[in-house]
């Protein structure tokens, strides 16, 4: 079934490459996805396939001054990027690629010379490829769980594909079709034009390969689960418009008229249909795990690797310095030449083999970079009973006020809550004010204190931002009555040993971090807890917003 | 021209496609209305749309560019002066001829260098003939223009630190590379983005004169609508082009004349209290916003022939104009459009 879907997407995909945008392919590293990327190798696309790597620089994506060439000619010498000539684009490790990766991708695409076809290896929930490159990108197929089929598809015949791309722009969308399509996108909750623009090529692409002129129910649907069914929001969270209102009556040129209009039943039913189709076309557990992705990634700053990367590895550019290059630092070739500039005729009437342009060692320039290291700021918020509502919407004001802090320092916020038998990471590093506070808004409270598992997700946040290049520092908001153990049981005694511990990890790795003590009388407790991780103490008996704000200022 | 030159030019540069006419787009009001705005009067500052994926944001900025009427200017002076006069030194202008050129828009690319927005030596000059030359960046070329940043919000902190420069003084100073070169640089800076994916910095928010969001739309008529007339273009967009030609001439009769009513509008001095009452109501910083609330209601009254600015101008206005300019209340649960109707319904009852 898979398999056949997968065939489907690449002869759609070479009929109309541009058009389709690409591929979106969720599939681990494997004997399995080497089938598929097989499969793609061999299908007849019309412009050459060019793999992408994550960490393509910009030179080599857009081209640019060669260094090498220009120094041999003498003049400044342009080497073509890889995005200089229209290609299908393969990017494996999608989800690694970084934001300034996928902008210049997105860009790319809209301008209309390339397709791209994103191998997303996303292993576990919260990594996945970033929203303006899978808003863009017309198919989406997954291949997890899958088995080696017992055929391998075929690919596309070039004659096959002749006659099909021959055909595709003459294959015509009935209206009633088109009307139950946008139904079908507004009752998934898709807010993107460009999906139903895409899910309307790929069904016309499937007609043309079948040979034929008209776009059938089939087609809209083979189509629809293809392109539609894993951008669907969970029904909660998709509005359907129960009464649409008529088109407005001053657009010109309105092509349908009431009475080519159908009638409501049937596209109801149609509808329904497509929905229907669209739900099996879905493993069952996609739709949770891509709603994770999507939330995260929103978070995150669209990036699967945290979006500080980019501002730590470029920077603001300083003037570059005198050096040799070493393997490790890039040369300014501007400053270089700038600098050789001045000597060329005394050091030509030198010179024996008539070069065309001397550079010396002693011209070299290195680029320089001023690294910022973006700050992260981690809060643990006990969202536990013992601290009561009152409390916890105390807590959350403060958390809003130190956003708004953050915001204007360009910080970075991470939100771990305490609640029931386990923390929980609910917002990942991000920079988002808009996001953050609607996830702080939907904060419920209750449950146990969770204190051990908090604070060690909040250390496992804090590394991985590390490795990222953030200084992290953790806010510990809490009365400091763990009650859950790290084994999630309920245990007071073994959750302050496991917390202490924890603690102490804190406290080896060197991340500063403040507790703030928000029970109403100052815990003895947290405060060694506190010091055990090196922290600040200040107990806040009364948490108020403002004053715990002022603390962390 | 560089491959990275040919790589950034917009697509229906390349194919010489016109681009998806500005009054074909479907609904979006809002940022229609704002773009029609700024191209009335562009001391409005320019235009910043938040919104949606697939909602049409670039395909506007292009429309518009190509509805506008084309400027005059030196034919071979890369900032596009009006007058030979006007041309600056290091360009070494000798041939004055002036020629219509269609507005400018220039992308800026994520990523892209200081150098290629500033401008730099030119390094095949120096080393070719030994001339301190200047190669001109991307701000010189949007003079009198658009300048477009898709994803404005990603945008790296160095070139906003420098745009913002440039958008307020309206004039490039390049002090570097042993050069020292000025040339005008006034251009409608037009941004989008997506809020999810990071906020903008409140500087940068600042310097936009109007601020629309856009949805996509909710009812199936309008977007069946919508993909209809985009095939439609894809199909035969010289085709598509022309069914629009009277609505686009249209228009661009009625910019031509607002532009021309412009200085003949007439600001009551009770529109002017209004403007500061609301300022004053939403706490907004600066007096910019009362200047950009003024400016766009005026440029809204000369576009509907009204010979004098009135409070249901600054009503219409109101939202996109000071929306981006609040001060961030993180206990403010409400969004800033509503602060703003909010505001207005009080204040300009």
């Amino acid at each position: 079934m898979t398999w056949a879907r997968l065939s489907l997407c690449l002869r759609i995909l070479a009929v109309d490459p541009v058009g389709m945008g690409g591929l979106w392919l969720r599939s681990r590293a494997g004997p399995i996805r080497d089938i598929a990327t097989t499969l793609l190798a061999q299908t007849p696309f019309d412009r050459p396939q060019r793999r992408l790597s994550a960490s393509i620089d910009d030179l080599a994506l857009l081209g640019g001054p060669d260094p090498v060439a220009t120094l041999a000619a003498g003049r400044p010498v342009q080497r073509p990027g890889l995005l200089s000539d229209p290609a299908l684009l393969i990017l494996p490790m999608a989800e690694t690629a970084p934001a300034s990766l996928t902008a210049r991708l997105a860009q790319a695409l809209d301008r209309g010379h390339h397709a791209l076809i994103a191998l997303d290896e996303a292993a576990k929930d919260g990594e996945g490829l970033p929203s303006n490159l899978t808003d863009r990108l017309g198919l989406f197929l997954s291949l997890e769980g899958e088995r080696s089929p017992r055929i391998l598809p075929k690919p596309i015949g070039r004659r096959t594909l002749a006659k099909a791309r021959a055909l595709y722009p003459l294959v015509t969308l009935p209206d009633d079709l088109s009307q139950a399509l946008a139904q079908l996108a507004a009752r998934l909750g898709i807010a993107s034009t460009r999906a139903l623009l895409t899910t309307r090529r790929a069904a016309r692409a499937i007609a043309a390969l079948d040979g034929r002129l008209t776009v059938s129910e089939d087609d809209l649907i083979a189509a629809s689960e293809l392109g539609l069914a894993h951008r669907a929001l969970p029904e909660a969270e998709a509005q359907p418009e129960d009464n649409p209102e008529p088109p407005p009556p001053d657009q010109p040129d309105q092509p349908d008229t009431p009475d080519s209009q159908p009638e409501e039943q049937d596209l109801q039913d149609l509808a329904d249909l497509l929905i229907e189709a669209a739900q099996a076309a879905l493993p069952p557990d996609i739709l949770a795990k891509l709603q994770a992705d999507r939330a995260n990634r929103a978070a995150r700053g669209a990036t699967g690797t945290g979006s500080s990367k980019a501002g730590n590895r470029r920077g603001r550019p300083l003037p570059s310095r005198p050096g040799r290059p070493d393997g490790r630092s890039r040369i300014d070739l501007v400053a270089t030449l700038r600098q050789a500039a001045p000597w060329q005729v005394l050091r030509k009437q030198a010179d024996t083999q008539n070069r065309a342009l001397i550079v010396h060692r002693s011209d070299f320039r290195l680029k320089r970079y001023k690294e910022v290291s973006d700050r992260v700021l981690i809060f643990i918020v006990d969202a536990s009973g013992s601290s009561a509502m009152a409390r916890l919407g105390e807590a959350k004001g403060a958390v809003e006020l130190m956003l708004a802090q953050a915001y204007s320092r360009r910080d970075h916020v991470a939100l771990v809550v305490l609640r029931g038998t386990e923390a929980e990471l609910i917002l990942p590093p991000t920079r988002s004010l808009t996001t953050t506070k609607a996830r702080l808004r939907g904060l419920p409270g209750g449950g146990g204190t969770p204190l051990a598992s908090g604070l060690a997700t909040a250390l496992d946040t804090a590394l991985r931002a590390r490795r990222q290049g953030m200084t992290p520092s953790l806010a510990l908001l809490t009365d400091g009555r763990a009650n859950i153990a790290l084994s999630g049981q309920p245990d007071r005694v073994q959750a302050q040993a496991d917390a202490h511990q924890i603690a102490t990890a804190i406290r080896a790795a060197g991340i500063a971090a403040v507790t703030l003590d928000v029970a109403n009388r100052p815990q003895p407790a947290l405060a060694e807890l506190a010091q055990a991780m090196h922290s600040r103490y200040v107990p806040l008996p009364r948490a108020d917003a403002r004053a715990i704000a002022a603390t962390l200022a | 021209m560089t491959a990275l030159h040919r790589n950034k030019a917009p697509a229906h540069a390349a194919t010489g496609k016109p681009p998806f006419p500005f009054t074909a787009i479907v609904g979006q009001d809002d940022m229609r209305l704002a773009m029609t705005l700024t191209a009335i009067d562009p001391m409005i500052g320019g235009v910043l749309v938040f919104g949606d994926r697939g909602t049409g944001k670039s395909t506007a900025v292009r429309g518009l560019a190509a509805l506008l009427p084309h400027i005059r200017a030196v034919a071979s002076c890369p900032v596009n002066s009006a007058d030979p006069a006007h041309c600056p030194d290091w360009a070494g202008i000798t041939d004055p001829t002036i020629v219509e050129k269609p507005t400018p828009v220039v992308d800026l690319p994520l990523g892209v260098s200081e150098d290629r927005v500033t401008g730099a030596l030119d390094v095949e000059r120096a080393i070719a003939q030994g001339v301190k030359a200047f190669e001109p960046g991307l701000l010189a070329r949007a003079n009198r223009g658009y300048l477009y940043i898709d994803e404005v919000n990603l945008l790296e902190d160095h070139i906003v630190d420098l745009l913002l420069d440039v958008a307020q003084s309206g004039e490039n100073v390049v002090e570097r590379d042993g050069l020292s070169i000025r040339h005008a640089a006034r251009f409608v800076l037009v941004g989008s983005g997506n809020p999810e994916e990071g906020d903008l910095r409140p500087q940068l928010l600042d310097r936009f004169g109007l601020s629309v969001e856009v949805r996509s739309p909710r009812d199936i008529a309008t977007r069946v609508e919508v993909v209809l007339r985009r095939e439609a273009y894809e199909s035969d967009p010289y085709a598509f082009a022309a069914s629009y030609g009277q609505a686009e001439a249209d228009l661009r009769a009625t910019i031509l004349a607002a532009r021309a009513a412009l200085p003949k509008v007439k600001t009551p001095r009770a529109v002017l209290e209004d403007c500061a009452a609301l300022c004053i109501a939403l706490g907004s910083d600066g007096v910019r916003g009362e200047l950009t609330l003024l400016r766009a209601a005026r440029a809204l009254a000369a576009s509907e022939a009204s010979p004098q600015v009135t409070r249901d101008h600054l009503r219409r206005i109101s939202a996109m104009s000071l929306g981006h300019r609040l001060r961030r209340d993180p206990l403010d649960e409400a969004g800033a459009s509503d602060r703003v109707a909010r505001a207005v319904s009080e204040t300009l009852a």
